[in-house]
């Protein structure tokens, strides 16, 4: 059985056929073409796979097709402006280093946004904890903390700490 | 405007941070296919019935394959090592087993179909009736007289014995006033690149073009003609972004043989992407030895002997590298000290668990870490202090290259340096006495040490090929230099990188030596079917190997340039210079761009000088001379809850030594997440395995990858020691951190439980084995 999903995908409104068991992160990538949001494990536990539905990070892997009909979703591919201006997020990840192999990054980038839109200037503590639920193996996360620093200094600059 | 020593942002990331990176799963090629493997429950069984007529005639179902059906597959899996002068049990693998299943995971049958989640399902569907064998997946249990047999043809589980030694070992130990014996213990573990395996063969008109996330294109093009009878003129095998590799992507896969194998046999692209589970169970393992070390010193704290014997699990069969792996280690035994005598034997071991090769370091993070905790040891034996200990048997910096007692020559160090930085960075007596005050309140800090040397730059062939270590194969490596028309390089490179920055710091090397920018040098690797021949990226070797056949090849279109150059404004070759972004006669204000240059070796070649070739390209192949042995001074401080028994590291401090830095960002970079990968060993990753052989760590559930919250932001300094092997000055540093790391940690967790008559203890520092390391240690 397929049903057809209608869902906002980084604006553009979106149709696919899907089976009811299928994974938005499949039909994300499988379906839409949008394969920057990847896939690293089968239990939820590594966050390459996330990207906000309605605005919240979430873990696509985690997420049925069927349950983002009538949502709108924003992915790796959507986070940059219109003319292609980078997010502040992914200048950070850039100019600090925060990816090596490049695999976790697009998951790790949604996370942070997500971070930053509840907590617009987080300590280093907080970014740790707040991105706990994504695994990288090549950084050992120095470079990301200081790439979510460096982003959050830029966008809330008048909250900027010393 | 040298490029080369700053810290220039990668070229790669562009891509990568705006979802436009292109891995191996990312792609579809049209009327492409998917592929399941049925794998092996059973840790040891043989195989009585394998019924796919169920999976077989599910929708979308185009073929079910068992190992009955490889009958074209004309080589067993290959193994890249035939050790001179020892015999070695191999037993034969092949990409689906024949008969009988040797760990959980085995490869049964491949099911392949239109898509992926009918393959998943009909692949649940092959049933298979197995006939239960006794299993064994301890490896001293398995050298134990009637023990199971892994493979009952070879009558042993024994692989083999190999030695490396030197020095007079039993007078070592008769001159020592203390010898400290200790079992160490370094764990199975998993290289767990986030990016899983992928593969996908498209076997068309006679041509197999593979895409796999993989470390080493060149090795799997020549295996995989050997296993599929072809020639590797009809393989072209191309690693796009791969995502880590770990040495978990160092390997040749029975699954790239068989859906290369499967696009052959039905005749449309097939495309294979592992779980998580799949890769937990079924990509190979690292580590995993017991090492029983026995170190003898004066009472003055000069080392006289050491003697290691280790015992290695190498799983069920051997890989690519598989019982070559502990021998890494015993290159660098003796670590950073002069000891006179030592003497390492291995015995390596099948078990019924997956196979284990390189991960990380392969071999040497356990040579260092048996050294440096046993070094610890022995300090509080003598009652000297840790640090002083190792300076009293430092090799000395004025004594390099330096032979150490079983014949390798390590090229260049200044071990007393390294360490000597990290103390600028850290205050050892100050930690002292906030230690101590912090005890008083019950909390519990410890302070941990490593300095370690490693050898790497893989390798020269002469040690390590046919007629030395016994690998069958060189492993020099290759670059092309090719300059357009316009002026613009391009750069082929053998190596493969997957997160290094080799398209950043290759192209700011090749710039620098043709005065360009390098916006305009481009480098290609990981595609057998454009540069020449390479041999991959593992061993910390793409930049001592790989960059200095860059550097040759790239001098070598630089010297053409200059004669061209010297022709067009009637100067001596020798008086140009590569300055300010040109070649210039050197002394005045007259040069020509790279960009004119070309233009006339490609435009105009009538204007060259007589008999000159017209274009601009040249190759290299390099062989080294010698290995790198990078150095350096590593200190962990942890925070021990003693009554739960959880380690937090609170600070980590490295100063690393890689000779000449061409790129500091990419540098700090690795050694970030080189530490990182050495906590997660020391304090949270573990491949388990029952008594049965049943994989309990199947997941990143069980298997516990640091987070972002389980390590603190690093200290990182470095000097500068240049090698004196390549005309880079350079060495690795890729696997350093994770070499350095564990047995720092392991030391800091030791430091901190001294009170409570912890005195020793094996990674993992787990919460119930801290826990129950102090509980015994209070009865």
């Amino acid at each position: 059985m397929r049903v057809t999903i209608r869902v906002t995908v980084n604006g553009d409104e979106r149709t696919a056929e899907v089976e009811p068991r299928d994974l938005l992160v499949h039909t994300l990538r499988d379906e839409l073409g949008l394969t920057g949001t990847h896939v690293g494990c089968d239990t939820s536990s590594c966050g390459a796979c996330t990207v906000h539905l309605d605005g919240e990070a979430v873990k696509s892997c985690t997420v049925l097709s069927v349950q983002a009909d009538g949502h709108a979703v924003t992915t790796i591919e959507g986070l940059s402006g219109a003319d292609g201006e980078l997010h502040p997020l992914q200048t950070g990840f850039w100019e600090q280093h925060g990816l090596q192999c490049g695999f976790c990054t697009p998951g790790m980038i949604m996370a942070a946004a997500d971070l930053l839109a509840r907590n617009a200037n987080p300590t280093e503590e907080e970014i740790r904890h707040g991105l706990e639920g994504n695994l990288c193996r090549c950084t050992g996360y120095h470079n990301i903390v200081k790439a979510v620093q460096q982003a959050a200094a830029v966008q809330a600059p008048e909250e900027v700490r010393a | 405007m040298s490029s080369v020593g700053t810290s220039l942002k990668r070229k790669e990331d562009p891509r990568m941070i705006t979802g436009r990176g292109n891995y191996t799963d990312d792609m579809t090629l049209p009327g492409m296919l998917h592929a399941e493997f049925v794998r092996s429950s059973e840790a040891h069984a043989r195989i009585t019935n394998i019924d796919i007529s169920a999976a077989a005639a599910r929708p979308g179902i185009i073929g079910v394959f068992t190992g009955e059906d490889l009958a074209d597959v004309v080589a067993a899996m290959p193994m890249a090592w035939v050790p001179p002068g020892i015999e070695v049990n191999t037993p034969e693998r092949w990409p689906l087993v024949k008969g009988e299943v040797n760990h959980v995971g085995d490869a049964i049958a491949l099911v392949v179909g239109r898509s992926r989640g009918e393959v998943v399902d009909a692949a649940a569907d092959v049933i298979v009736d197995y006939d239960p064998l006794p299993a064994v997946t301890d490896p001293e249990s398995a050298l134990e007289p009637g023990s199971p047999l892994v493979h009952e043809e070879l009558g042993t589980n024994r692989s083999h014995e190999w030695s490396l030694g030197g020095g007079d070992v039993d007078a070592g130990f008769a001159a020592a006033d203390v010898v400290v014996e200790r079992r160490v213990v370094n764990h199975r573990v998993s290289g767990a690149p986030i990016e899983p395996r992928s593969a996908i063969a498209d076997y068309r008109a006679g041509e197999l073009t593979l895409w796999s996330s993989t470390q080493v294109p060149h090795f799997v093009r020549l295996f995989m003609s050997i296993v599929l009878g072809t020639s590797e003129d009809k393989v072209r095998v191309v690693a796009p972004d791969v995502g880590g590799g770990f040495g978990a992507k160092l390997q040749f896969c029975a699954e790239e043989v068989m859906v290369s194998w499967a696009s052959r046999r039905l005749g449309r692209p097939v495309k294979w992407t592992e779980t998580r589970s799949d890769h937990m169970a079924t990509c190979h393992h690292g580590r995993d030895q017991v090492a029983y070390v026995r170190m003898g010193a004066t009472r003055e704290g000069k080392i006289t002997a050491l003697h290691v014997k280790i015992i290695a699990d190498f799983g069920a069969y051997f890989g690519m590298l598989t019982p070559t792996i502990p021998s890494l280690g015993a290159f660098v035994m003796t670590g950073v000290y002069d000891i006179p005598a030592v003497k390492t034997d291995i015995v390596g071991v099948f078990t019924n668990k997956c196979m284990t090769d390189a991960i990380r370091g392969a071999g040497r993070p356990e040579a260092t870490h048996m050294i440096e905790v046993c070094i610890d040891q022995l300090a509080a034996e003598l009652d000297i202090d840790r640090l002083d200990l190792r300076r009293r048997n430092f090799i000395a910096a004025d004594s390099f290259p330096h032979e150490v007692a079983y014949g390798i020559v390590y090229d260049s160090g200044n071990y007393e340096g390294t360490l000597a930085r990290l103390l600028e960075h850290f205050d050892y007596e100050e930690f002292r006495a906030e230690q101590a005050r912090l005890r008083e309140q019950g909390v519990y800090r410890g302070i941990g040490f490593s300095t370690y040397t490693e050898i790497c730059g893989l390798a020269p062939s002469r040690v390590t090929g046919p007629e030395g270590f016994g690998l069958q194969t060189g492993l020099w490596e290759s670059a092309v230099v090719r300059v357009h028309p316009s002026g613009a390089v391009t750069v082929f490179t053998g190596t493969s990188g997957h997160g290094q920055g080799h398209d950043t710091v290759f192209a700011q090397l090749a710039a620098d030596k043709l005065g360009v920018s390098p916006e305009v040098v481009e480098v290609v690797h990981g595609d057998t079917g454009t540069g020449p021949m390479g041999l991959g990226t593992y061993g910390s070797r793409s930049m001592a190997v790989g960059g200095e056949s860059i550097a040759r090849a790239a001098d070598r279109v630089a010297e053409k340039c200059k004669e061209i150059v010297a022709h067009q404004l009637e100067a001596a070759p020798e008086d140009i210079e590569v300055a300010d972004g040109t070649f210039r006669v050197r002394g005045t204000e007259k040069g020509m761009a790279l960009a004119e240059i070309s233009g006339i070796a490609h435009v105009r070649p009538e204007l060259l000088p007589e008999g000159m070739e017209p274009a601009l390209e040249e190759h290299a192949f390099y062989d080294p001379e010698n290995f790198v042995f990078p150095f350096g001074a590593h200190a962990c401080e942890v925070e021990v809850d003693v009554e739960t028994g959880k380690v937090q590291v609170t600070r980590y401090l490295a100063v690393d030594d890689c000779g000449n830095p061409l790129n500091p960002m990419l540098i700090d970079g690795q050694v970030h997440g080189g530490i990182t990968h050495g906590i997660g060993q020391a304090i949270y990753e573990q491949i388990r395995y029952d008594d049965a052989g049943q994989l309990v760590t199947g997941s990143l559930v069980d298997y516990a990858l640091p987070t972002a919250a389980e390590v603190p932001s690093f200290v990182t300094d470095r000097t500068v020691t240049p090698s004196p092997v390549n005309s880079l000055g350079v060495k690795g540093i890729g696997e350093a951190g994770t070499i350095a790391s564990s047995a720092a940690v392991v030391n800091a967790v030791i430091d901190a439980l001294r009170p409570l008559g912890v005195g020793y203890m094996n990674m993992p520092c787990t919460p119930l084995r801290v826990w129950t390391a102090i509980q015994e240690a209070q009865r």
